[in-house]
């Protein structure tokens, strides 16, 4: 009996790693030793390089971390992550709940709001630097702008006001409203018919009364969920950033997002791998931070009381 | 016949099996002979592709592939340098100092024996160190100021030779929609670069290796950048950038900087209503500066087969000099880099493509090899900032000055 277990449990644990094993091996070489190897080349003088010999302690990390572009590219992190997160909240609640109210057509709205998701993030830039925010002449905000008569605006050029981040934010509002917006909805489905039943009986007005004591509260879960998700994205800001702003001589001082200067540090002709992967680590260290402080701030999985 | 899973995976098998066996894309020229890779960066030119074909093909020594590389090329060359799988040969807009510091490139003086001289000087010196020479330039490209002589005419202007000048130009020359000149969409930040200190009489980086712009000429010139932009006379936004002409052909703006590469279509767009200046001088020191570079072929020192791949570099950018000619002047527009094959080439002999080849041998420089990627984006950002948000330009040379002496620290120190 006990040798008929032990042969179960070999032959479970067979079949654990034949379906685990080949993640776990491609996790392993493509994630942790490639994150091991940033680590170790981040105190190296590894100029053009990825095996260097010339040790340099923390040398990396002071020029990093003394670079007043790497300080700038946190300081836009930071800009932006206050601006797009609150703002594709507030949108995408708001339109899960306009959507989960309608009593037709509300398969087709979904859709149409979530169907930009499907979108990458490289086209939809292109669409938004070459259709819509093209510069002079020619592009669609400018021909709206020419009917009022108004002036052309150099969108992506102009720091004074910075119009290009109407264009970065929008861009990425588009992009991903809809999906905040299914799991909004997801969550909305969630809440009991009675509580409202409930909140009726005891005379609360519908509307902005029960969205404020019952709906809002009620989705605390997937709010919290969502804004995490919203701030790790804001943190891996890169496609559109680069696509709507750099040309082939670089990319302009402003809006530069920490992957993109690390990207111009270590990749192309800058081929800084030392200082690079100091810059990788010091934003992987940041992330971590604000994602535990995050949690523990909101208690994401905590169990609900 | 039902197909069956044996079937399938025997079929599958064999043409995968053909595929590896048919790769050469100009089918098989014999055994026995080195096979080389040799990378080109995306021409925009129709022709080009086919002409480095036939140089290859024409090749008996070794069977040259010839690997055309759209996208980030700069990015794909640097990461492929530091595996096994990279190119024998590549054509590279440089090799940087890091590059050859790090043993990336071979050196490839001695295949300049007894022709060194005939290559243009201003391009040749930045791929040379410590003597040697890393890379072999093909065609020269250079940057200049085109401008419409019609709208010049019309607004009572004379082209532009003081910077002073020129911006005065510019401003005279914007009406309406109309700009007076278009600096890229960027303002002029990434490709003006060093070319207004050279124009006031400085330089990146000094003969003994110092930063070449720690002088208060640099900032008064940088800051004449600036009235460009306040003044709304530079044109941004355009749909195509700089390097393009389509800005000047449409008439978005009245004065253009762009490469040389766009004279046979600003000459077929305008006819005889255009005219090419050099970056005009600024300042009692000041004079005309043309910005002059060239991709050079090099040979990567990971190559299996490096002696046969200089050997190809040596035939192919030094001794067929009827194939560089071609190269240069046959698809796009360049200089050649032999200075006796610019000579007598008989498209450079007359109208603007002599001045051209006058400003270039009167005025051209080079970005020299110590001004390293790290300054060159410091410098770039602190000019865009003078340029689009009126920094002080002091302030702001100051710091990219500090950055400068510590890369060229950095570079001086023997690896």
């Amino acid at each position: 009996m006990a040798a008929h277990g032990a042969q179960r449990r070999r032959r479970q644990a067979l079949w654990f790693w034949a379906f685990t094993g080949p993640f776990v091996l491609g996790l392993a070489l493509f994630t942790y030793v490639p994150l091991a190897w940033s680590v170790w080349l981040s105190f190296f003088d590894a100029h053009n390089t990825v095996s260097p010999t010339d040790f340099t302690g923390l040398d990396n990390y002071r020029e990093v971390l003394g670079d007043p572009a790497f300080r700038s590219a946190l300081g836009t992190f930071v800009l932006f992550t206050a601006f797009i997160v609150p703002a594709t909240y507030v949108l995408s609640l708001g339109l899960a709940l306009a959507v989960g109210r309608l009593r037709v057509a509300q398969a087709f709205f979904r859709s149409v709001f979530f169907l930009p998701t499907a979108c990458s993030y490289v086209v939809a830039a292109l669409v938004w630097k070459l259709s819509i925010f093209n510069g002079v002449r020619f592009g669609l905000a400018n021909t709206v702008l020419g009917w009022f008569g108004a002036e052309q605006v150099a969108w992506l050029s102009t720091t004074d006001p910075p119009w290009y981040w109407l264009v970065l934010v929008t861009v990425r509002l588009w992009l991903q409203a809809g999906f905040y917006m299914v799991l909004f909805l997801a969550g909305l489905q969630r809440i009991p018919a009675q509580l409202y039943e409930a909140a009726a009986v005891d005379g609360a007005r519908p509307g902005w009364q029960t969205f404020r004591h019952i709906t809002f509260p009620a989705l605390r879960a997937t709010s919290v969920a969502v804004v995490l998700l919203l701030i790790v994205n804001a943190f891996q800001a890169f496609d559109e950033f680069y696509n709507l702003l750099s040309d082939a001589r670089g990319y302009p001082p402003y809006a530069r997002p920490p992957l993109v200067y690390l990207y111009y540090t270590a990749l192309g002709q800058g081929q800084n791998l030392g200082l690079g992967s100091a810059g990788a680590v010091v934003l992987a260290l940041v992330i971590a931070v604000v994602s535990v402080v995050q949690v523990r701030w909101f208690g994401l999985g905590r169990r609900e009381a | 016949m039902p197909i069956s899973r044996r079937l399938l995976l025997t079929g599958g098998a064999a043409l995968a099996l053909t595929g590896c066996g048919s790769d050469t894309g100009r089918g098989d020229k014999g055994p026995g002979r080195p096979r080389l890779s040799h990378w080109y960066h995306q021409y925009g030119e129709a022709g080009t592709r086919q002409a480095v074909g036939r140089y290859a093909a024409a090749y008996d020594k070794a069977d040259v592939r010839i690997e055309w590389r759209p996208g980030n090329y700069d990015q794909q060359t640097a990461a492929a340098l530091l595996t096994d799988s990279g190119p024998d040969v590549f054509e590279v807009d440089g090799p940087t100092l890091d590059q050859i510091r790090g043993g990336q490139v071979t050196d490839l003086t001695a295949l300049l024996d007894g022709v060194k001289d005939d290559f243009h000087h201003a391009v040749l010196a930045p791929k040379t160190w410590d003597g040697r020479v890393w890379g072999v330039p093909q065609a020269i490209d250079t940057q200049l100021l085109y401008y419409r002589r019609s709208l010049l005419e019309k607004a009572g202007v004379r082209p532009p030779r003081t910077l002073d000048e020129l911006v005065d130009a510019a401003g005279r020359l914007t009406s309406g929609p109309v700009k007076g000149l278009f600096l890229g969409n960027d303002g002029g930040a990434g490709v003006l670069g060093g070319t207004p200190l050279y124009a006031a009489g400085l330089s990146l980086v000094t003969a003994d290796g110092k930063p070449g712009f720690d002088d208060p000429a640099a900032a008064r010139t940088l800051g004449k950048l600036h009235r460009l932009h306040a003044g709304k006379s530079l044109l941004l936004g355009a749909p195509a950038d700089w390097s393009d002409p389509a800005a000047l052909v449409q008439g978005l703006t009245a004065m253009q900087w762009s490469g040389l590469w766009a004279l046979p279509q600003v000459k077929k767009a305008l006819g005889d209503d255009f005219g090419v200046l050099p970056f005009p001088a600024d300042g009692p020191a000041g004079k005309p500066a043309v910005p002059v570079g060239a991709y050079a072929a090099a040979v990567s020192a990971r190559s299996a087969r490096r002696k046969e791949a200089e050997a190809y570099v040596k035939w192919l950018w030094v001794d067929r000099t009827d194939h560089q000619e071609d190269f240069a002047l046959s698809y796009g527009f360049h200089i050649p880099a032999r200075t006796s094959l610019a000579a007598k080439a008989a498209k450079l002999k007359g109208g603007a493509a002599a001045e051209v080849v006058r400003f270039t041998t009167d005025h051209g420089y080079a970005q020299p090899l110590l001004w390293t990627v790290a300054a060159r984006t410091a410098y770039q950002d602190a000019l865009s900032r003078i340029i689009k948000d009126g920094a002080d330009p002091e302030r702001e040379l100051k710091a990219v000055v500090r950055r400068t002496a510590d890369e060229l620290r950095r570079a001086g120190k023997k690896p």
